[in-house]
């Protein structure tokens, strides 16, 4: 106990001695991760940024506790206990990537109710009470339109490969393409097919289509998907076009590939596995006192021709290019909302 | 095992359970605590009831999960819209459980089949009806899940009503007492009279009832639906039914320890996560969990049955 009173009580001097540091109330905060799932490389990446970033900051004295909790099942109702139970243990905010967006409503109005700031992210809670980090897909969809116009300014025709139907995210992009093409007229979507945001649905569906397109310029899609699209269209002896990429590894190692042997230049845009790492900042603000308010927007990685070779580098095989957020962001974050 | 000591081990279980949470996270010894711990097991403890008034008379539901999911999302639109119509519907459904266990009887079919079968019936209703999260909990569902009795919590008096009830029904009442008789030895019943096509429909009928219950309950506690969002319960009400000291050869159940057999699993999830034990153990845990308090059961049963032959040689 006194010890831990002597280090709280150094590391509120050293903020107070660091001019132009947050104010030192946030010392004493607990914070938790619940998650819901972590069966696959992003979500992996995402608890590693949470690590990462968590332990740094606890080392630093800028919060108390950064605890990541994955319920072992991927259902709502365990989540909602899971939640319950940090309550329990008496956590000051709680990160939530949710199962379900409603499912756990309940479970969220009793953390609030007991005073524990609740911020979603990627998987958000509608309850009012708590915060919420989307994600502007619309805005992704309506960006690579947007490039392609930068790129090519006569237009032309577009395949338009989509993600898992019937799923929210797929629907968000979707229109955010339909409005870029309603914006840029002389784009044309010729073809449109499932690839369910990965590389060998997606060049088992390019291949498919292909034979009964005319000539395509530029190719939009959802991420996960942009490797095989070029390999079903390099295996029909067609011209490569622009194909806009998701930030998957292999997707960029081929387009470095590509820009080696013929100058081959796109742009990569997606949701970088550390945006947990945004929402354990932005509870960390809320602590100190910031006005944030309740809905904010996660501006979204992008890779362009000048950043590809060093963000190929720093992300691991078969994995997601990533970027951890710092406080700095977080502030950035809030003050572009408010 | 002795009928009088059935509900000896579950409840031995619960407690040390409990002890050991209590020393982990002394906050959970209050009030709020205890409500926290045990209200998402209300519903639980409603689903392991309907399963095991299946078990009762010698059958198993796989569909049970699907069809509290189903009833959630029944109540989060229709009950909360038109409250007339979302009445009708559950009634409907219930009814639809009835059949089912007249339909089961009749043409002799295997009750894991027929409600695997139903399980996708139900999700694909489930998803008809929400296809994608949301809806809105009744007020009064949503006011009796929060309410404040003094002194104990809500949570703790439902799973108290919850017991009492279904024990007066299944093991006080001459009904009950026949619905028994039908998983114990069918043909007795038969023989000496009774339907048994009627006492199953009326075995199905009880079990959708409390699977209704199950599902306006949930959404009580989390104010929208999902339409996977009690998927879980199938396998949670089987293991909470045998956790109570019921067994799969029908006739022996006990209503009291499948309250206590949900708690127990409920429970043991939040004593894993107050343990800080890895995601990637829980699942492996809460079944070492399950198979220790089973082991430990059988150990019991044995030693009963040498005592008996020892008093009988004796």
């Amino acid at each position: 106990m006194n010890i831990k009173a002597k280090l709280l009580g150094a590391a509120a001097l050293v903020a107070v001695a660091l001019p132009g540091h947050a104010i030192a109330d946030t010392t004493d905060k607990r914070i938790a991760l619940s998650n819901n799932y972590a069966g696959n490389s992003w979500r992996q990446a995402m608890l590693e940024s949470w690590e990462k970033v968590g332990s740094k900051a606890v080392s630093d004295g800028i919060v108390a506790a950064a605890d990541a909790f994955t319920t072992s099942e991927n259902q709502a109702t365990e989540q909602a206990a899971q939640i319950q139970n940090m309550i329990l243990q008496g956590y000051d905010a709680i990160v939530i990537n949710a199962a379900s967006p409603t499912a756990l409503n309940g479970a969220v109005k009793e953390a609030c109710d007991a005073g524990i700031i609740v911020v979603s992210f990627d998987g958000i809670v509608t309850e009012p009470c708590a915060w919420r980090i989307a994600v502007d897909f619309k805005e992704m969809g309506r960006q690579q339109v947007e490039y392609l116009a930068s790129r090519l300014p006569d237009g032309g025709n577009l395949l338009e490969i989509r993600g898992l139907a019937g799923v929210f995210v797929d629907d968000e992009i979707h229109a955010g393409i339909e409005q870029g093409v309603s914006e840029n007229a002389s784009f044309k979507i010729v073809g449109s097919v499932h690839g369910d945001w990965a590389q060998d649905v997606s060049q088992k569906a390019v291949a498919g289509i292909l034979p009964s397109l005319p000539e395509i310029v530029g190719v939009v899609t959802q991420g996960g998907d942009g490797y095989g699209a070029a390999q079903a269209i390099k295996a029909a002896g067609r011209d490569v076009p622009v194909i806009v990429m998701g930030n998957r590894q292999d997707e960029m190692k081929w387009w470095a590939e590509a820009r080696d042997a013929d100058g081959y230049e796109t742009l990569s845009l997606s949701i970088a596995p550390g945006v947990g790492t945004l929402a354990f900042w932005v509870a960390q603000q809320i602590f100190d006192g910031a006005e944030v308010p309740k809905d904010l927007t996660v501006p979204f990685l992008k890779v362009t021709q000048d950043t590809l070779d060093e963000t190929l580098e720093a992300t691991p095989e078969g994995s997601v290019a990533n970027v951890e957020y710092s406080q700095a962001d977080a502030k950035a974050v809030i003050s572009d909302a408010n | 095992m002795n009928g009088k000591y059935r509900i000896l081990l579950p409840v031995l279980s619960l407690a040390f359970l409990l002890a050991a949470v209590f020393y982990l996270q002394p906050r959970a010894m209050s009030y709020f605590g205890l409500n926290l711990l045990f209200n998402l097991a209300v519903p639980i403890a409603l689903a392991t009831i309907a399963q095991m008034m299946i078990m009762m008379v010698n059958d198993i539901d796989l569909s049970i999960g699907t069809f509290v999911s189903f009833v959630a999302c029944v109540t989060a639109t229709f009950l909360h819209d038109t409250p007339v119509l979302g009445v009708a519907i559950l009634l409907a459904a219930i009814l639809a459980y009835a059949g089912l266990g007249a339909l089961i009887h009749i043409r002799q079919l295997p009750a894991i089949v027929v409600t695997l079968g139903m399980s996708f019936v139900w999700g694909g209703l489930a998803v008809l009806l929400l296809p994608s999260p949301g809806g809105t909990a009744p007020v009064w569902i949503r006011s009796l899940m929060t309410v404040k009795p003094p002194l104990v919590p809500m949570a703790v008096v439902a799973c108290v009503l919850i017991a009492g009830i279904s024990h007066f029904l299944i093991m006080r009442s001459s009904t009950g007492t026949l619905l028994r008789a039908v998983g114990g030895n069918a043909q007795a019943v038969a023989r000496s009279g009774w339907s048994v096509a009627k006492l199953k429909a009326g075995a199905y009928a009880l079990a959708g009832f409390f699977g209704v219950l199950s599902g306006v309950c949930l959404v009580g506690l989390t104010t929208s639906a999902d339409a996977n969002i009690a998927l879980r319960y199938t396998l949670l009400s089987i293991a909470g039914v045998i956790l109570g000291g019921g067994e799969f050869t029908g006739g022996k159940i006990s209503p009291v320890g499948a309250v206590i057999g949900a708690l127990t699993l409920a429970l043991a999830g939040s004593f894993l996560s107050f343990m800080r034990l890895s995601p990637d153990w829980q699942i492996g845990a809460q079944g070492a969990i399950l198979i220790l308090v089973l082991a430990v059961r059988l150990l019991f049963s044995r030693r009963n049955r040498k005592w008996k032959e020892a008093a009988q040689n004796g």
